[in-house]
């Protein structure tokens, strides 16, 4: 039987898919004179599909392998709003050092959100590893665009393979997935594998192989101790819009993977009672060493992208936390804390982007005194390292507080405390920007004063994270109705 | 009751700090008054608060002035949930008092004066917050509101080690509340319905939390609060803070932040884990009296005369833990509410008074002073007055409260009682040893020659305090009607 085509709720992925190609033409059309305008079409563009998806959403297409329902509409936001925000942020890029390759630089970027939205729908290990590459391989591209930046280069190069790598260990663990199920989409394999396990009492050892390598799949994506070692580098090199999706948008398809994987597909295995097939405690190791790792590498660096860098493992570490919970209650606390993790890291990164177009360095402690020469600025950054230590009332707390909440409610209570006392360090590093915007009796003789664009990004930012902190229960309902797709 | 009075003390402040940003930073009169209408607005409504307490509601334990339940984040349960008794009552109103005296201590702030007021107002807001919230999330969010201002205030405008000491502070509150996180979670999951309200746990925690998960529990808060007072051998931030501070914002770490400790545990882990106060009440009166001795003995070797009184504190919030350690007697509990608010006056007044003679003398060492008496006596009466009250002369404050720890502990425990009664000789000791060194002996013209009086505004602002250390010295009777029936209660829930 022909599985349903359901042509409408793919819009607004075709609209910004078409939407890309009409920049690569406009950029040429225009002679590649046209720093703001394509900027401009491309913030338009992701806006736009941010309405169309408002009106064309809800349904199947193709079977089960483009689900728009509201987990994936929830994700869906993220992305956009990271496409966007970084966008906005890469104004001075584009006009002083990608000259020639504009139209490139954001139709690229709109490619992978692409793929990012395809990802949050896919209820298929086929379509999900397709929007998985989709989202990754404009990403490759990005990373290595200052082509005459050796650390750029390296950047991609090391991007790339590291890609190539983990996506072939996923793959290896969905063909054994297969293997043992017959299937791939993971309604049913969540029915076969209870099918297998109620007619054997036992699931081979091939299933604990296929967890584990899907795990480190994704692991790779989403930098998760032990899979992180590229990150620091990859971050360091590839231009500063390009490491905030990376730490946000790709972050964000990496997680929403793992939820339909994991949270749904192979939710019956989450529990200890399963040992050994379970994953729970072994992604909730992982967090342990995420957050571990993350945040004590984090303390010793002086660059701030490496530091984001590590802080960004860091988080994800306290996303795990409510992962491994695997209740309702955690799914939409890892939705929520994506959602403003959007706000306070696109916005820190775009804050870094300016600095650097400005003073052409990344060093912490090239920030000293900056608070006295450009006091908006320092204050929207302050508000953003706030909000990812998680002080109240920013929405990084009620983010925390929910995965936390998520983890004691499941009994995972030394996880938490562990993620407790890591955020306490975190603090130390975060407040260590602060320190040097504000602490110094010197003016900094760095005055920045954001492009129009980038005020829009770091204000969005700033917003976002007051509002939702001190109000957070629209985003959180809607993470709510978000996880409600999982049958709990 | 329709005036959402408790609203207003919190969000007038949080008003003044958005106004105070939209000023221009050079106009620094206009930032000045700007920040001292939106406190002195506080502080005038925590005093009529504390009258209409005083006259309507202080003869039953009941919460008063109850705003809320409002839901405000309903998946969590998280509501906005106001009120005040006995205990919150003279905490808001030495909070309102305070923070007005320490706007006007700070006219002499030059240095970023825009940020420097915009960071005490959001200050307050975090403070009354915590001393009115009745839901575990809000009261969460204002106790850690009040870290960043703090943070700022010691890292901008600090002394010569600003950065170590903020950063310390920061870290080190942080630290403790985690641990109050954790236990707010596990209440709020032990109880079914799960619910934040504080007033409904204390009513249902004894009997459904399991007796570990209560220890468990109570440990947790009691290391929160343990740093927050500072209990030996969480005092190490207090040195640093304190001496790196500004005048203003020592005055306020000092006078209510403190307090914040010992207000916790009698607001949470006292009435929600009775068994649990039986079970530890002798190590938690040991601690006490560690704090009353070591805080003293430090005091004693102190040159500089800021540090000095930053240990004295460390001793004197020792009386309050001793106290809380006697939980049967009611006097004992009054005598710790006593000693807060006596603290908060004298500790707050001897903060002032040695930033009054820094703005001067440009050192705080005490070896360098001597005979200041004659050349300076309005100071020096003045700070005579504060370190006798300190010291426990009877007629003032400090005297009344040392007494009622000791009466309401005896009974508890008599050989730590005994041995506590020590810290008040020691106190003396370096009390008087201090004033003997700075304002007796011989003069040194040539050095301190230039030294001037203390001018209207810096006697204005310790006048007050002065005046209340002895009123409550000579009489407290309105202190300890406000406290009654609300601690009777409470001693109740304890014996229970």
């Amino acid at each position: 039987m022909m599985p349903d085509i359901n042509i409408r709720i793919l819009v607004p992925e075709m609209f910004l898919f078409l939407w890309a190609l009409f920049l690569f033409l406009f950029d040429l059309g225009t002679k590649r004179k046209n720093p703001k305008q394509i900027g401009y079409l491309a913030m338009i563009g992701v806006a736009a599909t941010a309405v169309l998806l408002f009106f064309f959403h809800g349904g199947n297409s193709f079977g089960s392998m483009f689900r728009s329902d509201q987990l994936a509409v929830f994700f869906k936001v993220i992305f956009l709003g990271s496409a966007f925000m970084a966008i906005g942020s890469s104004f001075d890029i584009a006009k002083e050092k990608i000259k020639n390759h504009r139209g490139e630089f954001y139709g690229l970027i709109l490619f992978s959100t692409v793929g990012m939205m395809f990802l949050s729908s896919a209820d298929e290990l086929i379509s999900l590893y397709i929007g998985l590459e989709l989202t990754t391989v404009p990403l490759f591209v990005l990373a290595a665009f200052y082509k005459d930046d050796k650390i750029s280069l390296e950047a991609g190069l090391k991007y790339m393979i590291i890609g190539a790598f983990s996506s072939a260990i996923l793959l290896y663990g969905i063909s054994l997935m297969y293997g043992i199920t017959g299937t791939t989409d993971l309604i049913e394999m969540k029915i076969n594998l209870s099918l297998v396990f109620l007619s054997y009492g036992k699931i081979g050892a091939g299933f604990i192989l296929a967890v584990v390598m899907i795990i480190a799949g994704i692991g790779f994506k989403l930098a998760l101790v032990p899979f992180h070692m590229w990150a620091p580098d990859v971050y360091q090199g590839a231009p500063t819009p390009i490491t905030a999706i990376l730490s946000v948008g790709s972050k964000a398809a990496g997680i929403v993977a793992f939820l339909r994987i994991f949270v749904n597909g192979l939710i019956a295995f989450s529990d200890k009672v399963m040992a050994p097939l379970d994953w729970g405690i072994t992604v909730a190791v992982l967090a342990a060493a995420a957050m571990i790792i993350g945040n004590v590498t984090a303390l010793r660096q002086k660059n701030i992208k490496r530091m984001l860098a590590y802080s960004s493992i860091a988080q994800i570490g306290y996303v795990m936390v409510g992962m491994v919970a695997a209740t309702k209650m955690g799914v939409a606390a890892v939705g929520y804390y994506m959602f403003l993790y959007l706000f306070a890291n696109m916005g820190a990164f775009a804050v870094a982007t300016i600095f650097n177009d400005k003073t052409g360095s990344d060093g912490i402690s090239s920030y000293s005194g900056l608070a006295k020469s450009s006091p908006s600025v320092s204050a929207f950054m302050t508000v953003f390292m706030l909000s990812l230590a998680g002080i109240p009332p920013l929405g990084g707390f009620a983010a925390k507080y929910f995965v936390f909440a998520a983890g004691i409610q499941a009994g995972y209570l030394w996880l938490v405390i562990l993620a407790l006392l890591t955020a306490v360090i975190s603090l130390y590093y975060y407040a260590n920007v602060i320190k040097q915007m504000y602490f110094s009796r010197e003016t900094s003789e760095v005055k920045i004063k954001p492009a129009v664009s980038a005020n829009i990004v770091l204000i969005m930012g700033v917003a976002g994270i007051i509002i939702f902190g001190i109000y957070p229960e629209p985003i959180l309902n809607f993470a709510l109705e978000a996880a409600r797709v999982f049958a709990f | 009751m329709n005036f959402p009075i408790l609203s207003y003390l919190i969000f007038i402040p949080l008003v003044g700090f958005v106004a105070v940003m939209f000023l221009p930073r050079e106009k620094h009169w206009l930032i000045r008054w700007v920040s001292t209408f939106f406190t002195f607005i506080p502080m005038v409504l925590s005093f009529w608060l504390t009258y209409d307490y005083y006259f309507n509601y202080s003869g039953s334990a009941a919460m008063a002035y109850t705003e809320g339940p409002l839901s405000w984040i309903a998946p969590i349960n998280a509501f906005y949930f106001l009120g005040v008794d006995g205990i919150s009552v003279p905490m808001l109103f030495l909070t309102g008092l305070l923070t007005f005296l320490s706007i006007i201590a700070s006219f002499n702030i030059v240095n970023r004066v825009k940020e420097y007021f915009a960071f005490f107002l959001l200050l307050e807001t975090g403070m009354i917050g915590v001393f009115c919230a009745l839901d575990f999330f809000l009261f969460y969010v204002f106790w850690e509101v009040m870290l960043v201002p703090m943070y700022f205030l010691i890292g901008i405008w600090g002394g010569p080690r600003k950065e170590y000491a903020a950063i310390k502070f920061f870290l080190y509150t942080l630290f403790g509340s985690i641990f109050m996180l954790v236990a707010i979670l596990i209440l709020y999951f032990t109880s079914e319905p799960h619910t934040l309200n504080i007033l409904e746990l204390i009513q249902t925690a004894p009997s459904t939390v399991t007796h570990s998960m209560q220890m468990v529990c109570f440990i947790f808060f009691f290391v929160a609060f343990a740093i927050k007072v500072p209990v030996w051998p969480f005092h190490t931030w207090l040195p640093d803070a304190h001496v790196e501070a500004p005048t203003a914002v020592s005055v306020i770490l000092a006078a209510v932040l403190l307090k914040m400790g010992t207000y916790g545990m009698l607001r949470v882990s006292w009435p929600m884990f009775p068994e649990m106060v039986r079970y530890f009440h002798i190590p938690i009166a040991l601690l006490g009296l560690i704090a009353i001795i070591y805080g003293a003995l430090v005091s004693m070797a102190q040159k500089d005369l800021k540090k000095l009184v930053a240990y004295s504190s460390v001793s004197h919030m020792g009386f309050c833990i001793l106290a809380l350690g006697a939980y049967t007697s009611v006097t004992a509990i009054s005598g710790c509410l006593f000693q807060m608010f006596s603290h908060g006056l004298l500790t707050g007044a001897l903060f002032l008074m040695v930033g009054v003679l820094y703005d001067r003398a440009h050192t705080r060492e005490i070896a360098a002073f001597g005979g200041l008496g004659a050349k300076i006596p309005v100071y020096t009466g003045l700070m005579v007055l504060f370190a006798m009250g300190s010291l426990g002369l009877p007629g003032m404050s400090g005297f009344v409260s040392e007494f009622m720890v000791f009466v309401g502990s005896f009974a508890s425990f008599n050989v730590i009682t005994a041995l506590a009664v020590l810290g008040v000789v020691l106190t003396a000791g370096y009390m008087l040893r201090m004033v003997q060194r700075i304002f007796l002996g011989e003069f040194n013209a040539e050095k301190w020659g230039g030294l001037t009086e203390m001018n209207t505004r810096e006697i204005l602002m310790v006048a007050p305090l002065a005046i209340l250390t002895i009123v409550i010295g000579v009489y407290p009777a309105p202190l300890s009607n406000i406290l009654r029936a609300t601690l009777e209660n409470l001693v109740n829930v304890l014996a229970r």
